[in-house]
């Protein structure tokens, strides 16, 4: 034996750095019954009662820290829950955690000890699938009424019988029984699902002491409209693609589209042409900066107030990218404009004027953004508000598997453009944000600051495809008309959305639509981590600590 | 010579201090518009009190702020700068249902969120009226095929006006409310609707298997709201 002892990132590693999985494996021991192969990375079949021993192995000892999502779903003979790990240093390094349970005693351990992210994502496996899992906290449903009947993605779920939805969660805050208990001073009150700073239908219980939050649950769900049914009956090559522009409408449907399109375009090999990369990349960064533009007006609503001067600078900003996207995709929010392959069309023309659009929205920005920073980041009432208040420490985030600019703004150096690259940003310069103020003022930083970098990334593509030869704008690569790929294929693929990681787990059964499609929303991991900025604050600061997470509802509930 | 100084000319500014000047005669001037003097001598119009009341209704309509989906989006920027509703005197968006007149739907209805919204719209004093805004809320859209999706407003609360669009441009927002504020002021009311969604209280629904299950879940008080997917139309 050696004397250098290696370190624990390097055990599970070949020599070049990869993912050594035979190592791995005997790592584990007895606790794999057999090994997958997933087009993303390979995955270890491993005994339902052993789950927390095998992730808590793969985390100290191995170093994937990143519980990124959870997909559950029933076969002809079996349950499977798959955890899929990956590592907040390196995201190409991948491992796959499959737990199979019988059909007649569907219950596995649960990992909310090792990852608390796994929390959500089982109760979700539970409401949507119909899997249980054995010491988990709080096993309840997440995304449907309580009083549902039956599982919806299993496989004898019946849509067609009736349901029984109650109103009673909607506690009245003024009746005399919202004390708690005769005792205690606390009191319940309920934010949302109507109100203006829950961004969208989020209701969140709060138990106050005083002024201080004690105790916060976020209740999800009342905008659960099925994204992963309608996907699974959608095919590949056009009836999936309008979907995910739905799962975020603060304007950042082109980076969802890219989710899925990056997803499809691994499992049925499907090469893009450089050109529409390209294209890709402008119009994915300019959707970033309307989905920032929306967040950075929504929070001076939230946090100052105002609905005058920033949220209307903020709307007319937005006004500017959504007339050029308009022009480019045809739609102001919906775009629908990426394929697989590819893009749907070219660019407008003329396209000296498009160009030049762009360009004077470009120009204008660095005077425009010096308005924000004057108005928000050096005005005092947001300070007092923002900084130091719903601090987020990057191990609790990473615990939570918070990515986007909730991790950035807690010093977590994690950007997937980079990290795990496609499209065209591996050969463009530009820079990961990040922040180290762990507050709310360092994700509004982060915010304001990658709007800085979207638009060199755009500025860059505009100067490629201005010189771009004519006869070489290939806008969509040769893709078959229908798409089926070979039954059983599994692959997990993400991209960086404005909201966070957007994940796709897409599983083949040889026709043409998807077995099962499941989605990571970023905002639903970030969402997650609220009760640990809020609790212990005032009441008043758990509105700026949730517009500061900057959700987006239909990413939570899809 | 500006229109200002014409109407300041005819109360004869010259010889009155700067009381009496604003005073005019008899009555405070400020009041003493152009309209006035178009009405003639006599400061009165005869109308039907009902007819009046339409027009002052159309003529101000206080909108809920209300935002569910991708349509609330779009709904935001019908308020904002460019499109500002608020130049057809309907652009004062208030946060509680209690002092609102309209309800924009904004987004996809499922039946979780189904109770809640019909609880908001009871909030509302009436006379009130609802767009629905976004092929959600005329037959739940792209997501009517969804186990958990209401097919539309109209199975839940009565609607006036349907902006279809996926989500609509804030134009046709602005359209709809427009007309349906021509139609508030010609005194046409909401079409009435079945609607197969009522809240009721637990103990009323009829005991079926279902409910029969879920006794002992949901007190015989507990109001609820039967969902059924296959029925909706």
């Amino acid at each position: 034996m050696s004397l250098e002892d290696p370190g624990p990132r390097d055990v599970g590693l070949t020599k070049t750095g990869d993912v050594n999985y035979d190592e791995l494996e005997s790592l584990l021991g007895d606790d794999v019954l057999g090994r997958e192969e997933h087009l993303n990375a390979e995955a270890f079949v491993i005994r339902p009662d052993a789950v927390q021993d095998v992730l808590s192995t793969l985390k100290t000892d191995a170093g994937f820290d990143n519980c990124n999502c959870v997909t559950a779903q029933e076969y002809q003979d079996r349950y499977e829950t798959i955890y899929h790990l990956t590592k907040y240093d390196d995201r190409t390094q991948e491992v796959g955690v499959v737990v199979p349970t019988s059909k007649d005693n569907p219950v596995s351990e649960s990992a909310e000890p090792v990852f608390r992210t796994a929390d959500w994502h089982e109760r979700e496996a539970y409401d949507l699938v119909g899997i249980e899992y054995e010491g988990h906290p709080d096993p309840r449903r997440i995304l449907l009424p309580e009083t549902w009947q039956g599982h919806p993605l299993s496989m004898d779920y019946d849509q067609t019988k009736p349901q029984v939805v109650t109103l009673r969660e909607n506690k009245n805050p003024l009746e005399e029984d919202q004390r708690l208990n005769d005792d205690s001073d606390t009191m319940l009150l309920n934010i949302g699902p109507h109100h203006p700073a829950t961004h969208g239908v989020l209701h969140v219980e709060a138990t106050l002491d005083g002024e201080q939050v004690a105790d916060v649950e976020p209740d999800i769900g009342y905008i659960h409209r099925c994204e992963e049914q309608m996907c699974q009956q959608g095919t590949y090559r056009h009836q999936i693609m309008p979907y995910p522009d739905r799962w975020d409408w603060g304007g950042a449907g082109l980076l969802n589209e890219w989710a899925y399109a990056r997803t499809a375009e691994t499992l049925a090999d499907i090469d893009v042409p450089e050109y529409a990369q390209v294209i890709r990349t402008m119009s994915g960064e300019l959707s970033r900066i309307l989905s920032h533009m929306l967040a950075v007006a929504a929070y001076a609503l939230d946090v100052v107030g105002d609905f005058t001067a920033t949220f209307m600078y903020g709307m007319q900003d937005r006004e500017v990218v959504q007339n050029i996207l308009e022009d480019l995709t045809g739609q102001r929010l919906m775009f629908n404009y990426f394929r697989l392959g590819g893009v749907a069309w070219d660019l407008p023309e003329p396209r000296g004027e498009f160009f030049e659009q762009i360009r004077a929205f470009i120009d204008d920005l660095p005077e425009k953004l010096e308005e924000y920073h004057n108005l928000l980041t050096s005005n005092e009432i947001l300070q007092i508000r923002t900084v130091d208040t719903g601090r987020l420490e990057p191990e609790i985030a990473k615990s939570y598997g918070a990515t986007g600019p909730v991790a950035r703004g807690s010093g977590i150096d994690y950007d997937i453009r980079r990290d795990d690259p496609y499209g065209y940003y591996d050969k463009l310069d530009w820079n990961v944000v990040t922040e180290d103020g762990c507050d709310n003022y360092a994700r509004l930083l982060v915010r304001l600051q990658e709007v800085e970098e979207s638009a060199k990334i755009i500025n860059q593509c505009v100067d490629l495809l201005e010189g771009w030869p004519e006869e070489d704008r290939t806008i969509q690569a040769n893709v078959p008309r229908t798409i089926k790929p070979e039954p059983d294929t599994e692959v997990y693929k993400s991209v960086e959305a404005a909201k966070g990681e957007l994940g796709i787990y897409i599983r083949s059964d040889g026709t043409d639509t998807p077995a099962r499609f499941k989605i990571r929303g970023g905002s639903f991991s970030n969402l997650q981590t609220l009760p640990e900025m809020a609790e212990g604050e005032y009441i008043a600061d758990l509105i700026a600590s949730l517009g500061s997470l900057d959700t987006i509802m239909g990413e939570v509930d899809r | 010579m500006s229109s200002q100084d014409k109407l300041t000319d005819t109360v004869g500014a010259d010889s009155q201090s700067t009381q009496d000047a604003r005073m005019g005669e008899g009555a405070d001037n400020r009041f003493n518009s152009p309209l006035r003097k178009a009405l003639g001598s006599s400061p009165f119009i005869l109308t039907k009190f009902d007819k009046f009341m339409n027009w002052v209704r159309g003529s101000s309509m206080f909108m809920l702020q209300f935002g569910i989906a991708c349509c609330s989006i779009e709904m935001m920027h019908t308020y904002s700068v460019k499109h500002d509703l608020d130049r057809f005197g309907a652009g004062v968006p208030r946060a509680s249902p209690r002092q609102a007149d309209v309800i924009i739907i904004p987004g996809t209805i499922v039946s979780k969120f189904a109770p809640r919204m019909k609880r908001v719209y009871d909030q509302m004093p009436e006379p009130k009226f609802v767009v629905g805004m976004g092929s959600c809320t005329i037959s739940g859209g792209p997501f009517q095929e969804g186990y958990n999706v209401i097919k539309g407003a109209e199975e839940v609360i009565p609607v006036d006006i349907h902006v279809p669009g996926c989500p609509p441009r804030p134009e046709a927002l602005i359209y709809g409310i427009a007309k349906l504020q021509e139609r508030v002021a010609n005194g046409e009311s909401a079409p009435v609707t079945v609607k197969p969604y009522e809240l009721e209280q637990f103990g009323d629904l009829d005991r079926d298997e279902l409910v029969e299950k879920l006794a002992g879940q949901i007190d015989h008080d507990d109001l609820v709201m039967r969902y059924n997917w296959v029925d909706s139309p």
